[in-house]
Parts: C-alpha cells; sequence; structure tokens
C-alpha cells in the first residue's frame, strides 16, 4: 500500500494538520509520499523530506498551486494517482475543498473525517455531529480520505526522503485568486493548541469576550475559540468557532466559559481530554459532559481564575 | 440563468439522535425531519439573486424517499420556482448524488449550482465539490459572500485562518457556509401556494445513474462515553483539581 498525503503549507512550513495526517497515513499504508503544491515551495518540500515516515516527496512547483485552488490541485492530485492506493489530505478548508474533487475525477467515493484508520480500507468516522461513530470500508480501487487531525498525533523528524520535481496537466482558467483577509494572531493555533478557552454568548459583548478571555488565554498559553452564539453575535471573529461546522479541537484542556452546550458545539470539542465549564446556569446541558463545573458568574469567576493562575506563574 | 439548488431532508438539528442497539444505523422513525440548515441558506441566497435579476428562475431538486417532496415543497414555499424529487428509497451516497445532479445540470442548463456546505446527518461534505468536478465547472465551497455578474462569480469564503476571495467563471458550483444569509420563513399564505407549484417526480432509475455504494457500514455506534465529572464549589478549588487531579495545569 502506498499512500500520496497532500501537504498543506504557506511557503515557509508544513501545516501541523499536515503533520498529523502523516500519523493516519502511515497507519493506511506502509510507504507515503508528500505532495508538496505552491510556487517557490522547495524550502517546505525539504521539509517533508525529513518527516519520520516519509518514503519520497513530490514537488509542484507552480505559481498554479499558488493558494491551493481546487480545481488545478484536484487535476493535479488526479494525474498522480496512478500508483497510489490511497490518497489522504488533513479535514482542513483546502482538504475539504480539493479531496471530493479528486474523488469525483477518479470516480471513487470519499472517506471524509476519518478518525481511526481500522485497515487499509477501514475507518472510523463521525456523523450526526460526532453523536454516531460509523466504521465503513471502501469497495473502490483507490482510498481518497480526509483525515480529522485532532486524534492524531503530529509527526516528528528523523526522515531523508528523496524530492522529486512533478508537473501536473496545464489548468483550465477556471478560477481566480482575488486576496485573502487573515486574521493574525501571535497565539497558538485553535486546532493544534494544548489548551483553548471559549468564550460563549453569555459574554454579552466583544469588549467583554475580549477582556476576560484575552487574558485567561494568556495565562493560559491557550487558543481562544468561541460558541456559534458567539460568533454570529459578533463578539469573535468566525474563525474561533469550535462545534461541527467550525473547527474540531482535541486539547488537552478545554475551557468552556458561558456557553451552555448545544449538540453542534459539543461535537467540536468533547474529545478533549479535560473539559472544564463555568456558566451561571447549573442545567446547562455542558455540565453533563465536563469533568469540572463551576456554577458560578463567569463575570466574577473568569477575572478570579486568571488571577489564581497568574499568582501561581509567580 | 437558472440557478439549481440541492437540499436534504434530514433529521432536525435540535434532535439528539439515538444509535440502534444493533449498532445498523440511526434511529430515524419517528424523529422530526428538516431541511438542512446549509440548504435553507442556499435557497435563500438563490432567491436573493433571482429578486436582483440576476437568476430567473430557481429549481430546488432532492433526492430521496417520497417524503422528501416536504423538503421540496419547503423550499418553493420560500420562493423557489419549481422543485424536481429524484425518488429511490435507498441510500444514497454523496458521490451518486452528484452524478444525479449532473444530469439535471445536463437536462436544465442553469448558471449557478448551489448546496450547502455539508449535510449535518452524514456529514461529509462532498457533493458540491464532487459535482464540479463531474461537470468540469469551477467550485467555491464555504461561502460566506456571493457576488454575480458579467459571468462571473466573486465568492468571498471561509477558510481556516479568515476569508479568501475567489472569482469564479460561470456556470459554477458553490457551497454555503453559515454566514452567507439569513434565510427567510415560509408564511402561510406562500406555504398553500406551493402546493400548487410544479414538482417532477422521477424515480432514480429514470436518470441512467449508477447509485451503487461503494462504501459498506459495518456498524454504528455510539461514541465513547465521558465519565461524569464532578461541580467544584470555588475558583481556587477548580485551580486546586486542575493542577492535582488531572495535572493539566
Amino acid at each position: 500500500m502506498t499512500v500520496l498525503l497532500l501537504a498543506e503549507h504557506d511557503t515557509a512550513a508544513i501545516a501541523d494538520a499536515t503533520l498529523r495526517a502523516l500519523a493516519a497515513a502511515r497507519q493506511i499504508g506502509s510507504e507515503v509520499h508528500v505532495l508538496v503544491a505552491g510556487s517557490g515551495a522547495g524550502a517546505v518540500a525539504d521539509a517533508a523530506a525529513r518527516l519520520d515516515g516519509v518514503a519520497r516527496v513530490l514537488l509542484a512547483d507552480s505559481e498554479n498551486y499558488d493558494q491551493m485552488l481546487a480545481e488545478p490541485v484536484a487535476a493535479l492530485l488526479a494525474s498522480l494517482a496512478d500508483g497510489y492506493d490511497a490518497i489522504v489530505a488533513a479535514s482542513t478548508a483546502v482538504g475539504k475543498s480539493v479531496m471530493p474533487r479528486v474523488a469525483a475525477l477518479l470516480d471513487v467515493m470519499q472517506v471524509s473525517d476519518v478518525v481511526a484508520v481500522d485497515g487499509p480500507k477501514t475507518f472510523k468516522r463521525p456523523i450526526y455531529a460526532g453523536n454516531a461513530i460509523q466504521t465503513v470500508t471502501s469497495s473502490d480501487a483507490t482510498i481518497v480520505a480526509t483525515i480529522r487531525t485532532a486524534g492524531f498525533q503530529a509527526a516528528g523528524e528523523g526522515g531523508s526522503a528523496v524530492v522529486e520535481a512533478v508537473s501536473g496537466p496545464e489548468p483550465a482558467a477556471l478560477s481566480e485568486f482575488v486576496e485573502n483577509f487573515t486574521v493574525t494572531s501571535d497565539r497558538p493555533e485553535l486546532t493544534s493548541a494544548r489548551v483553548v478557552v471559549s468564550g460563549g454568548r453569555a459574554l454579552g459583548s466583544a469588549e467583554a469576550f475580549e477582556r476576560l478571555l484575552t487574558p485567561l488565554a494568556d495565562a493560559l498559553g491557550a487558543a481562544i475559540g468561541a460558541s456559534r452564539a458567539a460568533v454570529d453575535a459578533g463578539y469573535a471573529p468566525n474563525t474561533c468557532q469550535v462545534g461541527q461546522t467550525g473547527k474540531i479541537v482535541a486539547p488537552d484542556l478545554y475551557i468552556a466559559a458561558g456557553i451552555s452546550g448545544a449538540i453542534q458545539h459539543l461535537a467540536g470539542m468533547k474529545d478533549a481530554k479535560v473539559i472544564v465549564a463555568i456558566n451561571s446556569d447549573a442545567d446547562a446541558p455542558i455540565f453533563q459532559l465536563a469533568d469540572f463545573g463551576l456554577v458560578a458568574d463567569i463575570f466574577t469567576a473568569l477575572p478570579e481564575l486568571t488571577a489564581a493562575l497568574e499568582a501561581r506563574a509567580r | 440563468m437558472k440557478i439549481i439548488v440541492a437540499v436534504k431532508r434530514v433529521v432536525d438539528f435540535n434532535v439528539k439522535v439515538r444509535v440502534k442497539s444493533d449498532g445498523t444505523g440511526v434511529e430515524t422513525a419517528n424523529v422530526k425531519m428538516s431541511m438542512n440548515p446549509f440548504d435553507e441558506i442556499a435557497v435563500e441566497e438563490a432567491l436573493r439573486l433571482r429578486e436582483a435579476g440576476v437568476a430567473t428562475e430557481v429549481i430546488a431538486v432532492s433526492i430521496g424517499p417520497a417524503q422528501a417532496q416536504e423538503t421540496i415543497r419547503t423550499a418553493i414555499a420560500m420562493g423557489a420556482d419549481r422543485g424536481i424529487l429524484v425518488r429511490t428509497d435507498n441510500a444514497v451516497e454523496p458521490l451518486a448524488v452528484a452524478k444525479v445532479l449532473s444530469a439535471l445540470v445536463a437536462e436544465e442548463q442553469p448558471g449557478l449550482v448551489i448546496l450547502g456546505k455539508q449535510a449535518i446527518d452524514d456529514d461529509a461534505g462532498q457533493v458540491g465539490q464532487m459535482l464540479s468536478a463531474l461537470v468540469g465547472w469551477p467550485v467555491a465551497t464555504f461561502a460566506s459572500k456571493l457576488v454575480v455578474a458579467d459571468g462571473r462569480a466573486e465568492v468571498t469564503r471561509e477558510v481556516d485562518g479568515g476569508l479568501q476571495t475567489v472569482e469564479v467563471k460561470l456556470p459554477a458550483v458553490v457551497t454555503t457556509d453559515l454566514r452567507l444569509n439569513q434565510p427567510r420563513y415560509a408564511t402561510l399564505p406562500n406555504i398553500m401556494k406551493a402546493k400548487s407549484k410544479r414538482l417532477d417526480d422521477r424515480p432514480l432509475a429514470d436518470l441512467g445513474v449508477d447509485a451503487a455504494s461503494r462504501l459498506t457500514v459495518l456498524k454504528t455506534e455510539e461514541p465513547p462515553r465521558r465519565k461524569g465529572g464532578i461541580k467544584v464549589g470555588s475558583v481556587a478549588e477548580l485551580v486546586e483539581k486542575l493542577r492535582d487531579e488531572a495535572g493539566v495545569l
């Protein structure tokens, strides 16, 4: 079994999600090749070649793949599919856009959001917002899958693969990149953070969200998340949303502040090792899931918690 | 131009589903069903494009059992011009749905197909992308803003680090994210009127699509349950527990 893994990168470094997807790829097949597509991504390819468990790196260096748009990248992957038993990518915005297009080009079904590999063609995946886990086996010749990375450990260094240049078909001019609006943050990335502090509607305003959660996140070295209600109300940017249709996280510690615990939110965080809920409503569903629950007003409890953590650090 | 909107009948988003004890699936009998929330957003966006004079006709399509008619009627009550039900009692995978839609695209020649970014039952998130590949069109996934003009669509997409704007050539496939719009409610008079609008009921077999499943579900099980937690009395106790018992501080 040879597996082709699509790497995600910013032309400087490989995304953490890809490092985690590599662990899943290694469980699917004995030999893993990594495809690095982009312009000026040579350094990324070299870094990929040093990853533990990578047998070969394919570098498609072309402006066509600059922003990893679905059309050219899917065409490239489909053109390389011969000789691979499986093609996988992390379940990121890029992976989710590109891979189903690849699957259709190869006339195979995709297995989305794999959380466990039970065999080369048998996978576990969550359905119904994570309220059921399905084990599926594929009858297709080529496996196309996206990996839900929260449950897999990031691969380390220790490999010495060869880098080989490849090229794909010249893409038809179907789509064009216009611009990116990136939310910059010096905090840990939400999906790979060890600690996540999340706020909900109860915060009441963007100002309170910032004032209460930022110092707590600073004290813990945590990423900041949010419920859909908080995002819809404009308290936090969309990129912070944790849940079925936002980001899926599985940190060591997840602190839910003023979040009731709707099914759709739980889908994004219930695999955290330790869940803490702080909510003034003792009947909030989040308490059924939380390892440690504190029934308290978040406006007093959060500053108190921040102060206690800061005192400890000193 | 015409717009095709794909809508799916799913277990209502507020229902906490139960896994069947024999592991064959989840309980869907006697459970409230509704239109997939992302598909409501897709219908709304198509209607807005028609109201803006960009589109001339909005066709709501669903694939599934006879009851999926209700979902199409809902789309019509919101304002869609007509519906097509591709009827089958079997479960249909995203690849087969994409093939059915591509057959309908060949018949109807729409300028745009709008779908939800994922269905909240199988959480696959594949159909739009697959359809785009089958018909050779561009795809813009996770749209939070859509502007159509001069044979092109400028689409702002929700991506991991923020937003990305792309421009796609029409015809194209667009999948909707939560923040694209706020879907309207169907009013009672419109629900009544929807009953008399055209809804073609076509057996799946008529479309010449091979809808055989590629994936076999071996079992469906409950996710691992978290063991019950405790309530603490104070912030000090919480910090102590996190440090000493949980070891996460």
